[in-house]
């Protein structure tokens, strides 16, 4: 398999990332060195096997709906880049 | 007073030879002399130090003081320290103050050890060689021109070099065994599940363990006993017991039952470093270990594995770094797009691009169930090996890394080659196990790594048959010539 130029800013899409015009390249290259390695996997028969998705198996464990946090908005937005209100700025998104 | 091993520490802060003051002092000392060389700190954190350092001083006094009480540590830059920054080696977070500790910090904390600072590390954990990081490569103190290995380099340089007595680490695919290899450390990465991993930022959440990096198995067994525990906060965290590590040490290990798997000394490992492992594993049959050979099939499966399953659980995890709430934000974003996109884009180096570029890939319509499920399948194959491997033997036992340490800037172009220092790191991973490395000699002046893999909550049983082997050999006490 092998990945392009097209391949490479699709993926940055998906991923919000920025990506510069002249590393793409190098990312097509690279992913399909890595997809290269991981196409290994495709030869292993798993008919049947359950996929792990937890080294345990564990299942989410509940606890009473009882409300536990308390308000500590005003310490987390401290770090916040730009905040206002009591609310997270973003550029405008509804006109 | 460097050099003194944590209880020998202990005993000098409980007899009163020694404040918690003026070793902390000794170590930030070092730490302003030698640093520079090494680079193995991001942040130094002097004067929040000797205020944790004056209050354990006061609990030594009051005779209210636990074991730890007073002893300095240094932790890996991943933990989340209140008012102290945790940059996780990235540009991304820089800017980042905690707004709350870590479990794991919490923990030493009440056992009144002192944070000297936090440490260098590859950038989100992703790295087998400390290169990735944001604020620059670390050297490997045994030779300047080598990898300390990672991701947790910084803190195995910091402990290696006497900067610390100990330190934190986390190991997702290898990154505390690997470096403690390269690096002369005794380092455990507990069964998944063992350590809180709350306000520990998350690499990949499935894989992600901490543990501690020390220079014997006696210092890391005390600084388990108060990492590892249940946390409510960890909706992965395992509620059982935790024994006490230290009492178990010395147990005999007359007929321990080793399984040497075939797979681990096979085509890729460096015949020096074989031979260091295998005079190793000598030297426990000496102490009455029976070797048995065993197979471990799948073994090849597990970097292709890892490679899906690490950066589809990343590039997860990674999505809440979007400029919005903290952390890095690019300037005069056009739209949220466009904030998202360039904060991203600024923020992150690129291997954490990569490895998010692949799990985003995996991930993606169409291609799930040919990588992502695939791999949580090849997944569990990996594990029933170690399942079926576990009902002959107590403990498996091979090399940590294939090589000692390689030169800074070898393997930098090739994230293939990079990802293949983990290669006999990535299984217990996969699997949830323990596993730990200890030092087992030496290759021209650079250190090499016995990797004992144990069965899940065995950290006890690895500690001791570490401990045993360090009363018989000396190689866990070498120190770096220049930093002894």
């Amino acid at each position: 398999m092998s990945l392009d130029k097209t391949d490479v800013e699709k993926i940055a899409h998906l991923a919000r990332l920025a990506i510069d015009v002249s590393d793409i390249p190098d990312y097509a290259q690279d992913l399909t060195t890595i997809f290269g390695l991981v196409e290994q996997l495709s030869s292993v028969n798993t008919d049947g096997i359950t996929p792990m998705a937890h080294p345990l198996d564990a299942v989410q464990r509940l606890r009473p709906d009882h409300v536990t946090e308390i308000d500590q908005r005003e310490q987390f937005q401290a770090i916040a880049p730009k905040t206002e209100a009591g609310v997270y700025l973003v550029p405008l998104v509804i006109e | 007073m460097h050099t003194k091993t944590l209880s020998e520490l202990s005993t000098a802060l409980h007899n009163g030879d020694i404040s918690s003051v003026e070793l902390t002092q000794h170590y930030l000392n070092r730490i302003n002399s030698h640093n520079s060389e090494l680079n193995a700190f991001i942040t130094v954190a002097e004067d929040h130090a000797l205020e944790q350092a004056r209050a354990a001083d006061s609990r030594l006094q009051q005779k209210i003081a636990g074991k730890l009480t007073g002893i300095p540590l240094a932790h890996k830059d991943i933990f989340c320290t209140e008012g102290l920054r945790t940059s996780c080696g990235s540009k991304m977070l820089d800017n980042f103050i905690a707004p709350y500790n870590a479990t794991v910090v919490e923990k030493t904390n009440a056992a009144g050890m002192v944070t000297l600072g936090k440490t260098n590390m590859d950038e989100f954990a992703m790295g087998s060689s400390n290169e990735t990081s944001f604020y620059g490569q670390v050297q490997n103190p045994w030779d300047k021109q080598y990898v300390p290995g990672g991701s947790s380099g910084g803190s195995a340089a910091a402990v290696a070099a006497n900067l610390a007595p100990i330190a934190t680490g986390t190991d997702t695919g290898g990154s505390i065994r690997q470096p403690a290899s390269l690096c002369n450390l005794t380092g455990l990465k507990p069964t998944y599940g063992r350590i809180s991993r709350y306000g520990m930022i998350a690499f990949a959440s499935s894989l992600d363990q901490a543990g501690p990096m020390a220079h014997s198995a006696e210092d890391a067994a005390l600084l388990l006993n108060e990492m590892a525990g249940f946390d409510p906060r960890d909706s992965t965290s395992v509620e059982q017991d935790v024994p006490d590590y230290s009492a178990t040490l010395n147990d005999s290990i007359e007929g321990l039952k080793i399984g040497l798997p075939k797979e681990y000394f096979g085509e890729g490992l460096d015949p020096q470093v074989a031979a260091a492992v295998e005079t190793a594993i000598k030297t426990y049959e000496s102490l009455g270990a029976i070797i048995k050979d065993i197979t471990l099939p799948n073994t090849s499966l597990a970097v292709p594995t890892y490679y899906v399953v690490a950066p589809a659980e990343c590039s997860s995890n990674l999505s809440r770094m979007d400029g919005v709430r903290f952390g890095h934000r690019c300037d005069d974003p056009k739209d949220l797009l466009d904030l998202y996109q360039r904060s991203r884009g600024e923020g992150f180096g690129e291997e954490v691009k990569r490895r998010i570029m692949i799990g985003t890939y995996a991930l993606s319509a169409g291609y799930y169930d040919a990588y992502y499920l695939k791999a949580q399948q090849c997944r569990r194959l990996i594990s029933d090996d170690f399942k079926q491997a576990f009902d002959d033997v107590d403990v498996i036992m091979g090399p940590t890394a294939p090589t000692t340490a390689f030169k800074l800037g070898a393997k930098t172009d090739d994230p293939v080659a990079m990802y293949l220092a983990d290669i006999y790191t990535i299984s217990t991973n996969l699997a949830g196990l323990p596993g730990m490395s200890i030092p087992a000699g030496f290759v021209k002046g650079l250190p090499v790594g016995l990797q004992i893999i144990g069965n899940y909550f065995d950290e006890a049983r690895l500690l001791n048959v570490a401990h045993r082997y360090q009363q018989a050999t000396d190689w866990h006490q070498q120190s770096p010539d220049n930093f002894k």
